[in-house]
């Protein structure tokens, strides 16, 4: 039997910081995004649309070649780094955020769109017939109803950032307790050999995933008996 | 199509006024509405004539070139457009459109922000609501599994409860099954007996209208027929609806006598009395009959010995033909033909055999009236 480090303790938390703060920015700003997409009439939505999904189909190298020079000194990451000092965002852990969140958006976003196209008109419009401003239509009839979009939002945002490796490894390298998650950890131990380690996360992350899809699919169906 | 019917209705503080044109679909909407400012006025004509577009236009649901008055209120014209939320309308759509999150409660009290209120001035009470749409029993419930008939309870009273000066009905009925239809109907009977505010009811369906209407607006493809009440749209023999087979027409009466013996209520009409088969009534109740046009038949001079109940003298006020054998013709109750109107279809050969002419003073024969309702 193997005990957990604390290498590994520390990987476990900044996995477990990095992906609740993600997915929480991913709610705030992907809730907008997918209220316009589902509800705006113009025809070019579906080019931003289009742009939300782009880290579905790139290489994550790809999208973390980008971000390397977004987030690096030159680019505007390094000048809202020397807003408190810093010179770069890359190799950091807000530069590792903003990265898990960009490359999960589209996880966020998708269900969430489809939960509220999935309303349809005919609540929002009794909503309104009864005084509701399009504010208290928005929190009392649109955001209850696409609960089961938020929630699988969620939890897709979450596992997938827990998952990312390619974008981490260009964007934050292997910093330990700065960005050095689980994923990557398991990397660093497998390349070092250190195969029971590698084990233990590797399985550890196999029982987690399980968990959680079971946990989403049961929570889903009892909501659906319940009515929604 | 005859040339619009424009009869003055009464126009109260509350009317309703509303001037639209725009494209809708395939063809164009252009019309102007003056509906008064209580009763049930029915928007009545064929699916996809533009009842439903108007409806929405009045909710601020959808936009057309236009002006919508209401009362002293203007929701609408060339510079202002009020957003749904902020007019004070019920809307009742063809699916009740319940929020299914929600309890049955919490669906009611949506309006007035979940407060139960007791009792709003000149506006409609939560307990009043509650009796005259039977709802006291499915409080409690979720929404899921209310049937079609309690749903659309359900949405009228919400509708109620929003404080509505005027409640738009969407062919409320016709998403229900015929049970559910009969189950529904007397309580919008109740409903247009006990409202102080104007309901606008959209309807393809001509019994609903005899049913429930007061006023009726006559609609096809976007534009108005004809407006009027009632009996001026449905005696108006230039008008589609009483040259049909089944044409027929309203009459509201009072009740004033009850033989029990053989069931029969006695009611007054203008210009005279009838009996009609019913249950007993309290003398004044007003209640609405039904005379179809093929059951009226003429005598001349009063018939001494016949098996029909309800001989009335009438003077004839119009005829017209109607295809080569028959004749469609407009009485007016009374020997002057001042009291209530109806209608009666007879063959051409009958008219020709009996010498009639407009202004010729006969007797009624009504062969079966019905009571629309007794409310």
């Amino acid at each position: 039997m193997i005990s957990v480090s604390p290498e590994i303790w520390s990987a476990i938390t900044l996995t477990l910081q990095l992906a609740t703060l993600t997915t929480v920015i991913l709610l705030l700003i992907g809730t907008p995004i997918a209220w316009w997409l589902a509800r705006s009439k113009t025809w070019w939505k579906e080019a931003i649309g289009t742009l939300v999904a782009l880290p579905l189909v790139l290489p994550p190298t790809v999208l973390g070649f980008y971000l390397l020079l977004a987030l690096g000194p030159d680019g505007p990451g390094g000048w809202f780094a020397g807003l408190w000092g810093a010179r770069t965002l890359a190799f950091t852990f807000e530069g590792l955020v903003i990265g898990s969140v960009i490359y999960s958006l589209p996880f966020v976003v998708q269900p969430i769109r489809n939960s509220f196209e999935a309303i349809g008109e005919r609540p929002l419009e009794a909503a309104a017939t009864l005084r509701a401003s399009p504010w208290r239509t928005f929190t009392s009839i649109a955001l209850p109803l696409a609960r089961p979009g938020f929630l699988t939002g969620a939890v897709l945002g979450f596992a997938h950032t827990i998952g990312e490796f390619g974008v981490v490894l260009m964007i934050g390298g292997n910093i330990p307790g700065e960005t050095k998650v689980l994923s990557v950890a398991i990397f660093d131990f497998v390349e070092t050999l250190r195969w029971q380690e590698a084990n233990l996360i590797a399985a550890g992350m196999v029982f987690f995933a399980f968990g959680v899809i079971l946990t989403t699919t049961l929570i889903e169906k009892r909501w659906r008996r319940s009515g929604l | 199509m005859s040339k619009p019917t424009t009869s003055p209705l009464p126009v109260t503080s509350t009317a309703i006024q509303l001037a639209l044109a725009g494209q809708i679909g395939n063809f164009s909407l252009d019309l102007e509405i003056n509906a008064p400012g209580y009763g049930i006025t029915a928007l009545f004509g064929p699916s996809g004539c533009g009842k439903t577009t108007i409806l929405r236009c009045i909710a601020g649901l959808e936009r057309l070139r236009g002006t919508c008055r209401v009362g002293v209120e203007t929701w609408q014209d060339d510079n202002n457009f009020l957003p749904p939320h902020k007019r004070a309308i019920g809307y009742v759509f063809q699916e009740a459109s319940l929020f299914p999150h929600m309890s049955v409660r919490a669906n009611l009290l949506y309006a007035i922000r979940g407060k139960e209120p007791t009792s709003h001035e000149g506006g409609v009470g939560y307990d009043e609501t509650i009796t005259l749409l039977g709802l006291a029993p499915l409080l409690a419930r979720s929404t899921a599994n209310l049937s079609g008939g309690e749903r659309q309870r359900v949405a009228i009273g919400r509708a109620l409860l929003s404080q509505p000066k005027l409640l738009l009905m969407d062919e409320p009925l016709s998403a229900l099954d015929l049970d559910s239809r009969e189950e529904i109907t007397p309580f919008l009977e109740a409903l247009h007996a006990n409202m102080k505010i104007p309901i606008l009811y959209v309807t393809h369906d001509m019994s609903e209208v005899e049913r429930l209407a007061d006023h009726v607006v006559l609609m096809d493809k976007g534009r108005v027929v004809a407006a009027g009440s009632l009996e001026q749209i449905q005696g108006n023999i230039s008008l589609p609806l009483a040259r049909k087979r089944k044409a027929t027409i309203a009459l509201e009466a009072r009740a004033s006598g009850h033989d029990a013996e053989y069931g029969l209520l006695t009611v007054e009409i203008d210009g005279g009395h009838m009996q009609v088969p019913s249950q007993p009534m309290p003398n004044g109740t007003p209640v609405r009959l039904r005379i179809r046009a093929a059951d009226v038949s003429i005598a001349i001079g009063k018939p001494a010995i016949s098996s029909i109940l309800n001989i009335l003298p009438a003077k004839i006020l119009e005829a017209e033909d109607l295809g080569h054998t028959e004749r469609i013709m407009v009485l007016g109750v009374g020997i002057k033909g001042d009291g209530a109107q109806l209608l009666a279809r007879i063959t051409r050969r009958s008219w020709d055999k009996l010498s009639l002419k407009v202004g010729d003073n006969i007797h009624a024969q009504i062969k079966s009236a019905a009571l629309a309702f007794g409310r």
